[in-house]
């Protein structure tokens, strides 16, 4: 069972690393979408980073849900989706394994340059350590729920606007608490409590959310 | 136990028929819960002591915004009937008691608004439970949009129940998140809801509403269903019995 | 009955206007979604009605 995993995980890698630019793309979105709003609010660095949490969370959540449109189109239009669902191991697993893989490959990046664009909107060096662990723990969810939406709306011809409607609802806790933790720090307040219930959101996702996608995905397949 | 009603309560049959003879009474009651309920509520109620008269909108916000709540659940749990027992009729009312909801929602925003103008002196705060509801009302959205875009009626029945059940699952931590997002900023100063011990002539209004608003919601539902019904049960010989008699008592 | 006369009834205390606005705009929406129900239901009839018809004559 774990051989199918890291099979599924090293077949993803493969399929990213084929089209490099599908890597890049939710980070340039990302970095142009938090350059608009100094753009949009103005220069004045103390309101930029009073916003920079929610500004931080909100455009990576869009990088996020804009990458989600595509988790599983190609796998259903080659019908490797049909394989699955048919195929003697657990289509949970395989689940997990696409969505872990989106998630390194889309999620961790994003977090990865997060740091960069929170120091452009003014966050102090030392509020760095609290983005990245809000962001480390948040992103996964954000993945899993994504694929949800992502596996009910697969068959359909334009799922994007519509995966966005049924998916951002959904996102609304981890947003709050991901700025909210982000926010307090900001303040000087402590952050562990916080950073300990994303945690719990985040269990209760990985366990939860993989039958969900299962669950779609049969009937996105068996339509 | 006897679990044979539970069975035939998945039978589209049996529930046009069983729907047909309660439609009535629950239509009666509803109208005649509601009416007496506002009456009691805008005439004989005693005024609020800080919100003079227009706490009396609560006796339509509070109603409709349970309602709108608990027919999300029920949408899950029908979801859940529907996956995991194959139910036809569980399906069905997944789909037709999701738009019912959205509209009892936007009741609860709206009334929740008005209220909100004289006693906040704005029309929208971010008020926890304002902000749930609107929350709610997306999630609604989201339902209804599904089911209109997958065309094959089985496959979206079961798409919308997986969705409402991944609702449900959240309802819960949205609602805790957002109580936590709105002490974290200042919260508004009292809520449409919050009341210290109300008297009985303040809070029999309210049960009798309250009680009113699900009967129609029950009401609505089922004359929903049993259209939606007859529409999929179109190739069947008593579906066409039916329409036949309705098609001759209507000419 | 908790008001002394019908314009009293009516002015709600200065309230009125939000008052009897938030119950005219619940009471619309609940009719609408008799309403609709029922037309839907009027309108599948005749469609079935002008159906059965045009088999008839063939």
């Amino acid at each position: 069972m774990s051989n199918v995993f890291t099979l599924m995980l090293l077949r993803e890698t493969r399929l990213m690393f084929r089209r490099p630019a599908e890597l890049v793309n939710p980070l340039v979105f990302f970095a142009i979408v938090i350059a608009l709003f100094p753009l949009a609010v103005g220069p004045e660095s103390q309101l930029l980073q009073t916003l920079s949490p929610g500004l931080l969370w909100v455009a990576a959540l869009l990088a996020v849900l804009l990458s989600l449109d595509g988790l599983f189109r190609s796998d259903f239009e080659d019908g490797s989706l049909e394989q699955w669902v048919v195929s003697p191991h657990p289509l949970v697993v395989l689940v997990l394994a696409k969505v872990l893989a989106h998630w390194l490959y889309c999620g961790l990046a994003l977090v990865m340059l997060s740091p960069l664009l929170a120091l452009m909107l003014g966050m102090p060096l030392d509020r760095i350590p609290t983005l990245l662990l809000s962001l480390l723990l948040g992103t996964p969810v954000l993945s899993l729920l994504g694929a949800v939406g992502a596996a009910l709306t697969v068959g359909l011809k334009r799922g994007g606007i519509l995966l966005a409607l049924l998916i951002l609802p959904l996102y609304i806790p981890v947003l709050i608490l991901g700025s909210g933790v982000i926010q307090a720090a900001l303040q000087g307040l402590p952050t562990t409590g916080y950073l300990l219930w994303m945690a719990s959101l985040t269990m209760l996702t990985v366990t939860l959310a993989p039958f969900a996608i299962a669950a779609g995905l049969r009937i996105s397949v068996g339509e | 136990m006897n679990w044979t009603w539970f069975h035939k309560l998945g039978s589209p049959k049996w529930f046009y028929e069983i729907s047909g003879r309660w439609l009535p009474w629950l239509s009666v009651s509803a109208v005649l819960l509601i009416v007496v309920g506002a009456v009691m509520g805008l005439a004989y109620a005693p005024p609020d002591y800080q919100q003079g008269n227009s706490f009396r909108i609560i006796y339509i916000h509070v109603p409709a915004a349970f309602l709108a709540q608990s027919t999300y659940i029920s949408l899950a749990i029908a979801g859940v009937v529907g996956l995991v027992w194959k139910m036809k009729i569980a399906d069905v009312a997944v789909q037709q008691a999701a738009p019912i909801g959205a509209w009892m929602t936007v009741i609860a925003l709206v009334t929740g608004a008005v209220w909100g103008k004289p006693t906040w002196g704005a029309w929208w705060v971010w008020d926890a439970r304002l902000t749930a509801m609107l929350i709610l009302l997306f999630l609604y959205f989201g339902i209804i949009a599904l089911g209109h875009a997958i065309s094959n009626r089985e496959s979206s029945a079961k798409a919308c129940a997986i969705l409402a059940i991944v609702g449900v699952v959240n309802i819960p931590i949205i609602k805790y998140s957002v109580d936590w997002w709105n002490t974290l900023h200042q919260p508004a100063t009292f809520t449409i809801t919050e009341k210290p011990a109300m008297p009985m002539e303040m809070w029999l209004p309210l049960l009798i509403m309250t009680i009113g608003f699900y009967c129609f919601f029950a009401a609505v539902l089922l004359m929903r269903m049993r259209l939606e019904v007859l529409r999929r049960e179109s190739r069947t010989r008593w579906a066409q019995a039916e329409v036949a008699r309705q098609i001759g008592r209507s000419a | 009955m908790n008001f002394n006369s019908f314009s009293e009834f009516l002015a709600m205390g200065n309230h009125g206007v939000y008052v009897w606005s938030s119950y005219a705009i619940s009471f619309a929406i609940l009719l609408l979604n008799v309403a609709l129900p029922l037309m839907a239901r009027q309108r599948y009839l005749k469609n079935e009605a002008r159906r059965l018809r045009r088999e008839a004559q063939q």
